[in-house]
């Protein structure tokens, strides 16, 4: 079992836990995640490790309600356990130093950027951070991400918060300020803060953009990229069951090849990845799942179950 | 008893196995064979000739002392039938229901030379499950699998002593058949064993693989707690290779390690169309269906497809498997398409015919050339009809597609059942260990010493995906081998 020490609401939606798993946590790398599975007859599901303390033996793990498995998730408390655990699972990112990095997160995509900006700003890159969500109350991690970032730039899909519109907007407008003006742009970014302590060491180049966050934003920045020639990483969030390459659910389509998610990726370039293919193979189960979410939210109404939040 | 003549007993007919009606069993996942009652085990006991030298012992991969058990059932003494059998094999209501019986014991016993062999693997079920039976009375605790990792990997370190007291830790990767076997054994012997299992059950193919019908997961975790009450641990949740390596294992004061994770890599057949939704490997479909329930989703959270019309590619126990479970699923038309004829079918006969019964509609001599989708789901097969040329290495004739035979067949769910192949998961993560051109870990098949130190393999990552017997084999082999290498310190 693996207890919850720590939980904590970030959004509406959104919880971050901190979970005792001390071999899991000594392991762990930027880019690897886990699966769970939190009852009995319940289904096993991936999350991202977005944070690990390998002396206190923690992982931290963010989940956004969207089914009944992360609703399920969701109504544990600290000192409740996890039954099953199993990680850390997949490829760790690629962290190198490349210059100046794009880190672009949507929703609670931003949870897994967070641990590879982190490792990225170690090497000395210099990180500009696009977070994006539907409203405000959905940025998740924004005072996390400024302290690693060298810029940083909100998004929000109502303008509720920041820049107007979708992150992939943004970073079109980032590109082309940057490509046909040059570094020096002291005016832009109004919808973002600089940090101005740090130097300046990006001299106009993005030399490597990492987006994670739903399909189809991480489809959009790779569209966006894709004329510049900028090298895009993004994480796939494939349907998975065993996470170590023995059933082959998560597969998915990346320069015409077959891979499996789950032990070739969860990271490939993006400018590779068929898109439209994982977009279809996510809603494989979607009347399964809404099946599932109705009868418990029945359940939950009934007072059979514990009330969702 | 044993003093009837043998004429006589030739003429007793092999006792029918009791089975589930096929129109009714494809509506539920229960157990097809119901196993023999007492008087049919005390009647086929019977049969046996209680030869001088007995072939079918020749014939089990374990050994199994078949002419003595076999006696003891007749002289009704089931318990003294059990213990003879656990001398060799502790997993036995597992192999008396899934043995290919008819390659091995059955295929040697010398009344299967004119008449029908007795059926060992039906009485050897039969003493297994009489003590199951009772022990289930009893309500047994399964919920005690250690899946916690608070323990870490187990005591620190041990003495440089030659004694197996103060140097008895081995681990044991994956808790499959080979894996529990050399577990138990070792156990036996004194050993401290901890198995390291990467789902979040015990138990291998056992639990993932081969369904509920034809293995009730009960058999399997009675099995798997007498493995546990020799003294064996099981942890869960654990994938070598990921929380920790080999080396780690053996550093931290392991002084041996068997490797026996399994033939868990699925292989598809490249054809185009293969990755839309509604096109399984038999992998998946069977590990939704048994380890994660699926049959019973809603009730269980995870779900699977119900296809109306399911196309099983492949003719193994694997096809079989995954065939009868889309029937079960509810589908009005399940195709088994295999490339070549009944007769070169690698599955059991005996399941072979379970699926004719139960209505599974065989498209032989046909292979799929393409998977034909609408709207991102399957919508049609396409295959290509095959004739049997001259046999290939195998000793099989080989098929060759027949030019413009292609035809088509609407389904909308396809299962991939054409073999699997070695996960590198945790093997390439040992560059010292050395492969064959397969993946396949290279061990010495009687020994399972691999090219590493202090590490053994052996079952269906050494020989490829073989049979439940042969892994157990394996895993006792590994044992005896495990224990000399840690008293005599030789490799
Ligand atoms: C590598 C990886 C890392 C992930 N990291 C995070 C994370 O850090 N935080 C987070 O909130 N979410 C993360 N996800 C997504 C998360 O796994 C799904 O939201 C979750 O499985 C939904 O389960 P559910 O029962 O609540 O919802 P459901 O109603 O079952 O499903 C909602 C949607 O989630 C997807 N999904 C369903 N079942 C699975 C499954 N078994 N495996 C993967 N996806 C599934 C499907 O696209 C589905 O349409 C990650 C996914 C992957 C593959
Ligand atoms: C559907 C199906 C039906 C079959 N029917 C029959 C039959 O009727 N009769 C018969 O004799 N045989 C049958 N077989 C074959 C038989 O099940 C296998 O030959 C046998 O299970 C092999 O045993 P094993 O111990 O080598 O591996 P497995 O049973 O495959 O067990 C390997 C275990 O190792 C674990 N593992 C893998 N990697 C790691 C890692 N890195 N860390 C930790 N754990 C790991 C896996 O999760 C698994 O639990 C069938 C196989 C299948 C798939
Ligand atoms: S273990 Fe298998 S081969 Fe051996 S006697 Fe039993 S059924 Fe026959
Ligand atoms: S060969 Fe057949 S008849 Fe002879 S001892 Fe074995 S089971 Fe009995
Ligand atoms: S989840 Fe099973 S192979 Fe990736």
């Amino acid at each position: 079992m693996y207890r919850i020490v720590k939980k904590e609401k970030l959004a509406n939606d959104v919880v971050r836990f901190d979970v005792k798993a001390p071999l899991v946590s000594r392991r762990a790398k930027a880019g690897q995640f886990v699966i769970i599975r939190v009852s009995e007859k319940g289904e096993r599901i991936p999350l991202t490790i977005s944070d690990y303390n390998t002396s206190e033996g923690i992982i931290s793990l963010v989940a956004m309600r969207v089914g009944k498995t992360t609703a399920l998730l969701s109504t544990l408390n600290e000192g409740d356990e996890i039954i099953d655990l199993v990680g850390p699972l997949g490829k760790e990112s690629e962290i190198g130093k490349f210059g100046t990095v794009v880190c672009v997160g949507g929703g609670v995509g931003i949870a897994p950027v967070m641990p590879i900006a982190k490792e990225l700003k170690k090497k000395e890159n210099y990180i500009i951070s696009i977070l994006g969500a539907r409203d405000k109350d959905h940025l998740i991690l924004v005072p996390e991400m400024e302290k690693i970032s060298d810029e940083l730039y909100l998004c929000s899909d109502d303008g509720s918060i920041g820049f107007h519109g979708f992150v992939s907007d943004f970073l079109k407008e980032l590109l082309e300020e940057k490509v046909l003006e040059g570094r020096e742009k002291s005016n832009f970014a109004s919808s973002g803060t600089k940090n101005e302590n740090i130097n300046n060491i990006n001299n106009g180049n993005i030399n490597r953009v990492i987006a994670i966050g739903p399909a189809p934003m991480m489809y959009a920045v790779s569209k966006v990229t894709r004329p510049y020639g900028i090298k895009t990483i993004v994480s796939l969030n494939s349907i998975m069951v065993d996470g170590t390459g023995m059933c082959g659910t998560c597969r998915v389509e990346v320069g015409g090849k077959t891979r499996f998610v789950c032990v070739d990726g969860p990271e490939f370039d993006g400018h590779e990845v068929d898109f439209d293919l994982l977009l279809a193979r996510q809603k494989a189960y979607h009347q399964e799942e809404r099946l599932s979410m109705e009868l418990y939210e029945e359940k939950c109404r009934c007072g059979q179950e514990k009330a969702l939040w | 008893m044993a003093g009837n003549k043998s004429s006589d007993k030739k003429k007793i007919p092999r006792t029918k196995m009791p089975e589930q009606d096929p129109k009714e069993r494809i509506k539920n996942f229960d157990e097809v064979a119901l196993g023999y009652r007492e008087e049919d085990a005390l009647k086929e006991s019977l049969r046996c000739l209680q030869c001088k030298k007995p072939r079918c012992i020749e014939g089990c991969p374990v050994g199994i002392d078949i002419k003595s058990f076999i006696r003891l059932i007749s002289e009704r003494k089931f318990d003294e039938a059990l213990e003879k059998i656990r001398e060799k094999n502790s997993l036995p209501a597992i192999c008396g229901r899934v043995c290919p019986q008819e390659d091995q014991c059955e295929k040697e016993c010398i009344l299967g030379i004119k008449d029908e062999p007795v059926a060992i693997g039906r009485l050897e079920r039969f003493v297994a499950d009489r003590k199951l039976d009772r022990d289930f009375g009893s309500e047994p605790n399964f919920e005690s699998n250690s899946n916690s990792e608070s323990s870490g990997l187990g005591k620190e370190g041990s003495g440089k002593g030659s004694s197996i007291d103060s140097l008895s830790r081995v681990a044991v990767i994956g808790s499959g058949p080979a894996g529990l076997t050399c577990a138990g054994e070792l156990a036996r012997m004194g050993y401290k064993v901890t198995i390291f299992e990467a789902l979040h059950k015990p138990g291998g193919v056992l639990v993932y693989g081969i369904p509920e019908f034809r293995l009730p997961k009960r058999i399997v975790e009675k099995e798997i707690e007498f493995v546990k009450s020799l003294g064996v641990e099981i942890k869960v949740n654990m994938v070598v290779g990921k929380i920790f390596t080999i080396d780690d294992l053996l550093n931290s004061g392991y002084r041996s390690v068997f490797i026996a994770t399994g033939a868990g890599l699925p292989y598809f057949m490249n054809i185009p169309g293969e990755n839309l939704n509604g096109v399984y490997s038999a992998n998946e479909y069977l590990t939704r269906s048994n380890l994660m329930k699926a049959y019973l989703f809603p009730e269980w959270d995870t779900p699977i497809k119900k296809g109306k019309r399911v196309a099983v590619i492949g003719g193994g126990n694997v096809a079989m498997d995954s065939a009868r479970t889309a029937k079960r699923l509810g589908a009005e038309h399940v195709y088994l398409i295999y490339r070549r004829s009944e007769k070169e079918m690698p599955a059991r006969i005996e399941e072979v015919g379970h699926a004719k019964e139960e209505g599974i509609e065989f498209v032989l001599l046909a292979n799929p050339v393409e998977i034909i989708g609408k709207d991102g789901w399957v919508d049609k097969i396409r295959c290509i009809k095959m004739e049997l040329g001259e046999p290939d290495e195998s000793g099989r004739r080989r098929p060759i597609p027949v030019k413009g035979s292609e035809f088509d067949i609407d389904v909308d769910v396809v299962v991939v059942a054409i073999g699997q192949g070695p996960n590198p998961l945790l093997t390439s993560t040992v560059p010292d260990l050395k492969l064959k051109k397969s993946g396949n870990i290279e061990a010495d098949l009687e020994t399972c010493k691999t090219s590493k130190k202090g590490v053994f393999a052996g079952g269906d990552i050494v020989t490829g995906a073989a049979t439940v017997i042969l892994a157990m084999g394996a895993g006792k082999k590994a044992a005896r081998a495990i224990d000399e290498y840690i008293r005599t310190g030789v490799w």
